[in-house]
């Protein structure tokens, strides 16, 4: 069964967590594309997805969130983003089996478009072509749009996946920000209207991550539930992080998420996992929590 | 003056072309630089600012706002140069080594412009060492350093050891935020101040700047 299938059959679906603090755990470096390690230490990646397959994820991302060109081009990578995309694919395609479901994770440019910024759209397009191209080739099954903070840039990233394979199914998800009038992306559209230009432009699945913790993700699922019939996906991510003495640290446990995540069961979310932060115990308690509501 | 008030409204319209028209205007009718400056660009982005904190516009309407400011600051400025008037402070700015995300200190830079400092940014990935030389050199008053990422934020430590060993901790004083900073952190590793968002770095960096006398 397609992923869309099981989501008409209202089967909730659990997704991976956070690839890129779990690759900061296993040396990778600030300063470095997380991206590059598909390239240097390729198992280190398939260790990652595995370890989230084994504490029940059923949708695994690739290692691919910042491998755009324009993004890769920050590293001196731009030139790389059809052996980092592919080589990202594969290596979830061969860990993934015949059970799971292959996501390539498709990130935000880095850059704002015109006018607010220097990218036309023809340029915002073919970047991420590029990316769904290498992607799609190295055997994705559906593409995940995620931390989109401009929906016009989301827009586009929809359009170029469609360009490059008209039926690949395509999940877009904006972070928002809680503020006195309601949750706004930074460039200021709401849960309502980026529900509906990422529905008009194509998007099979809609929704939300990253963000400031799972109980604002319960508020923003209710909005997203409410503006659209289309299935929708939220991976929160683990409280907004904290820079303490000995680096990373987010504030909720995997013990914190369980009563959210039974929120987001109950408002009808087809797919949750995790975003940054999130462990393979936070996948672990989410994968608990779907069970359960199967009972 | 009507066409300062002009000016700060194009400013906040976002209008660049006007604000550049008006500029000229009133400089060709012998409104002093300075006057323009304080009652027109920064007016206006005094404005921008506030309605972005109160969310009452977003990232695009500040960048809009901001290129019409810098179209105004472009013409005023060299008239300035010789100027014996006190700056209203100087800061270096910049996201940290390692730290590639640099949306939030391009609006710090944004409001301190917009608030009449004269603000010199370092840009992305930034060394402890070329924050502590290049405000060494240029005088500045204030370094102000950006982190996104949690693995990043401790290189702010590094800044502040160095201001220390070279004697510099109080003569140039340090202002942090990012995502991941909190006024916890800030004081732990000894920094001057911490902002939690553009907003409030502007009326902090004025404070801290009024506060020297």
């Amino acid at each position: 069964m397609t992923l869309l299938e099981r989501c008409r059959k209202g089967e909730i679906l659990v997704a991976d967590g956070a690839m890129g603090t779990m690759l900061f755990e296993r040396g990778l470096r600030p300063g470095m594309s997380p991206e590059s390690f598909l390239l240097s230490h390729p198992e280190t990646v398939r260790e990652v997805s595995r370890e989230f397959l084994e504490a029940g994820a059923d949708i695994l991302h690739t290692n691919t969130f910042g491998g755009s060109p324009l993004k890769l081009a920050e590293f001196g990578l731009a030139d790389k983003t059809g052996e980092i995309n592919w080589v990202g694919a594969k290596i979830v395609r061969e860990v993934a089996g015949g059970s799971a479901i292959v996501a390539g994770s498709c990130g935000p440019s880095g850059q704002f478009m015109e006018p607010y910024g220097d990218i036309s759209q023809a340029e915002m397009r073919d970047n991420f072509k590029r990316q769904v191209e290498a992607l799609v080739e190295g055997g994705i099954d559906v593409l995940t749009i995620e931390t989109m903070m401009d929906v016009r840039e989301a827009t586009v990233a929809i359009q170029a996946a469609k360009e490059v394979a008209a039926d690949l199914v395509i999940i877009a998800s904006m972070t928002f920000d809680e503020t006195s009038r309601g949750f706004y992306t930074v460039m200021g559209t709401n849960i309502e209207e980026a529900a509906e230009a990422l529905e008009e432009t194509g998007a099979d699945i809609v929704g939300s991550n990253c963000g400031d913790g799972i109980e604002k993700m319960v508020k923003i699922a209710k909005a997203f539930r409410s503006v659209t019939s289309l299935p929708v996906l939220i991976q929160s991510n683990a409280g907004k992080p904290e820079a303490g003495s000995g680096g990373l640290s987010y504030p909720e446990s995997p013990g914190f998420f369980t009563e959210h995540v039974a929120a987001l069961v109950e408002l009808g979310v087809a797919i949750i996992g995790g975003c940054c932060g999130t462990t393979p115990a936070h996948i672990h308690v989410i994968r608990e929590m779907v069970d359960r509501a199967k009972l | 003056m009507e066409v300062l008030a002009k000016i700060s409204e194009a400013l906040q319209r976002g209008d660049e072309k006007t604000v550049s028209t008006l500029t000229k205007q009133a400089l060709d009718s012998q409104v002093p630089p300075r006057e323009i400056l304080d009652n027109g660009l920064v007016a206006g982005m005094d404005v921008v600012g506030r309605q972005f904190a109160e969310h009452a516009i977003f990232l695009p309407e500040v960048l809009m706002a901001a290129r019409a400011m810098y179209a105004g600051l472009d013409l005023v400025k060299p008239l300035m140069e010789g100027e014996d008037i006190p700056s209203a402070g100087k800061i270096v700015l910049g996201t940290v080594q390692g730290d590639l995300h640099d949306i939030g200190k391009n609006l710090v830079g944004i409001m301190l412009r917009g608030a009449g400092m004269e603000v010199v940014d370092l840009g992305k990935d930034v060394p402890a060492e070329r924050f502590v030389e290049t405000a060494a050199s240029e005088d500045a008053d204030l370094i102000g350093m950006s982190a996104l990422l949690t693995t990043t934020a401790p290189v702010m430590q590094e800044v502040i050891d160095l201001l220390r060993e070279r004697n510099l901790q109080g003569k140039i004083r340090t202002i942090i935020g990012g995502a991941p900073v909190t006024d916890r952190f800030a004081e732990k590793i000894g920094a001057d101040a911490y902002a939690f968002d553009a907003a409030r770095a502007v009326e902090v960096v004025k404070q801290m700047v009024s506060g020297d006398q």
